[in-house]
């Protein structure tokens, strides 16, 4: 059976309970990196999406500082999230239970995983806003470029700076949306914002969310 | 009316009402404006692009009024200088040499380029800082640099590819109708300039009226398809040219043909920014519901006492 759902790091510890090692300390600070330049990005994004939301680049120290800033933060995020995606690429490639997760959809809504497929480090779920992260934070930073006038004005034309206008605002707010089901997923699912802020797991929550992995750690030990 | 007359313009208007403010108002970028109480009378300047000679006195004259300097440059093969608008030059004349397929006449035709003081204004629908740009009940489109935040989204919602955003204080700069001049009762300074009377300003009736009589007089002298340019797709403008060709704006250093604000524009300031809203609060709307229907998705010890012995009969 092949691991390359075990990310480097990844350890059981038995015990009462057990604890298991999800995310190591490099993992977590490029996690929270991302994560606040994300949140950054959104707000300063969102005050020149629409109007009434503008009063957000008080935040920021006015207009003038939100629209310089903004890109920076965007850039900050895109080499953030590289480092993630290196990490993180592998686990998430697609397999044959995330198809059964994915088609029983109305059981994880309903949290009962009894009915699910026991599934690696990562579900169907995460894997889909992980690529789906992906795939924006690459539209966004191409987009975004073509629209960052104060550096790159010369290198597009007035017609193709408004088709990345329009895309950079529609891939925002996909991504957005995206951001909402990844917060939400991991209030809602309870024992997970450990695994980003301590980096453990208890082995129970293992046991019903990926079960799978947990079974593939205690086998390697 | 002897057809090879000379017809001067009318004489400046001198009730057009003076003191532009914030009551004048008609549109404010990122903002609701209620219309003013009582509308001022629109203007409009009128190029009279047959009569114009090339001179260049009415970049001298916006250069000086607005108090702009632009560096020597270099010969780019025309006689367009500078060659292209920039955030200090509202306004350049525009040199084509064109020869008429219908008489092989080799056509000098030179136009003075500058903001068209759109009624339906790209740049201020695009614009994300609230008052930024504005337009007045005379129709005058202006730019208020203290709110202008240097992103550049009018430059991607001006039909007429318009604005220049200054490397030096990172905001926007364009022609402002001599909105100060026009404030006091005077007409633009490039107008009060013109030798030829090419450039004039008065009401936008007045204007096209005089513009009749210019057309009239061109047609009498052979330019069957010359006419007034105060394209409809915007609105019409508050700048206008009475072109010897009307047909064919684009023979005239691309005057845009049907000018309108991009479609791109209008689906990313309207149907985007509404359905993107709706979609976020959409999304944070179901999770909370799904929260408080579901609860919350909690490990069982049940499934602690299995990660426990899965554990124990490995050690």
């Amino acid at each position: 059976m092949t691991t390359y759902d075990v990310e480097s790091g990844d350890q059981v510890h038995p015990g009462q309970p057990v604890t298991v090692d999800r995310y190591t300390a490099g993992a977590r600070l490029n996690h929270w990196i991302t994560a606040i330049s994300l949140v950054l990005l959104a707000l300063s994004g969102l005050a020149l999406f629409t109007p009434s939301l503008y009063f957000l680049t008080g935040l920021f120290g006015g207009g003038q500082w939100t629209r310089t800033i903004h890109p920076w933060i965007g850039v900050v995020l895109f080499v953030s999230f590289f480092g993630l995606f290196v990490r993180f690429w592998r686990a998430n490639l697609w397999k044959a239970e995330d198809g059964t997760w994915m088609a029983r959809l109305r059981d994880v809504i309903g949290g009962h995983e009894e009915n699910l497929p026991e599934v690696g480090k990562y579900n169907a779920g995460q894997k889909v806003v992980f690529w789906a992260m992906s795939i924006l934070i690459l539209v966004l930073i191409v987009s975004g470029f073509a629209i960052w006038d104060q550096y790159f004005a010369q290198y597009t034309t007035i017609d193709q700076k408004r088709w990345a206008v329009l895309i950079h605002a529609m891939a925002a707010v996909t991504i957005i949306c995206v951001w909402i089901v990844h917060v939400y997923a991991a209030i809602w699912v309870r024992g997970t914002i450990g695994a980003m802020t301590k980096g453990q797991v208890t082995g129970g929550w293992a046991w019903r969310h990926h079960r799978k992995w947990l079974r593939e750690l205690v086998s390697k030990k | 009316m002897a057809n090879f007359e000379f017809v001067l313009p009318p004489a400046p208007t001198k009730d057009i009402k003076v003191g532009l403010g914030d009551g004048d108002l008609v549109k404010r970028s990122a903002s609701t404006v209620s219309p003013p109480a009582k509308a001022l009378t629109p203007v409009a300047k009128l190029i009279d692009v047959s009569k114009c000679i090339g001179c260049k006195a009415c970049e001298v004259a916006c250069l000086e009024w607005n108090d702009k300097r632009t560096p020597v440059g270099v010969n780019v093969g025309s006689y367009d200088f500078p060659p292209d608008l920039t955030p200090d030059m509202f306004t350049v004349m525009k040199f084509t040499e064109w020869v008429n397929p219908e008489t092989k006449n080799l056509e000098w035709l030179i136009r003075k380029d500058g903001c068209m003081h759109c009624e339906d204004p790209g740049c201020l629908k695009a614009c994300p800082a609230p008052g930024a740009i504005v337009q007045y009940s005379n129709g005058i489109v202006d730019f208020d640099h203290d709110k202008c935040i240097g992103c550049g989204y009018c430059v991607k919602g001006c039909p007429f590819n318009i604005p220049r955003i200054s490397e030096v204080d990172h905001k926007a700069y364009k022609c402002t109708l001599c909105s100060d001049r026009v404030a006091v009762g005077q007409g633009p300074a490039c107008a009060h300039a013109c030798p030829t009377h090419a450039i004039v300003f008065g009401t936008k009736d007045e204007m096209k009226k005089h513009a009749d009589d210019r057309i009239k007089d061109l047609k009498s002298r052979g330019f069957a398809n010359a006419g007034l340019y105060d394209p409809p797709g915007v609105g019409g403008t508050h700048v206008m040219y009475v072109l010897h060709h009307a047909d064919q704006p684009q023979i005239y250093a691309n005057l845009p043909k049907d000018p309108r604000i991009s479609p791109i524009v209008e689906l990313w300031k309207g149907m985007t920014k509404y359905a993107g809203l709706a979609a976020m609060g959409a999304f944070a709307v179901i999770g909370l519901v799904h929260h408080v229907v579901t609860g919350a998705n909690r490990v069982s010890p049940e499934d602690e006492a299995n990660a426990e012995k899965l554990t124990g009969d490995r050690r």
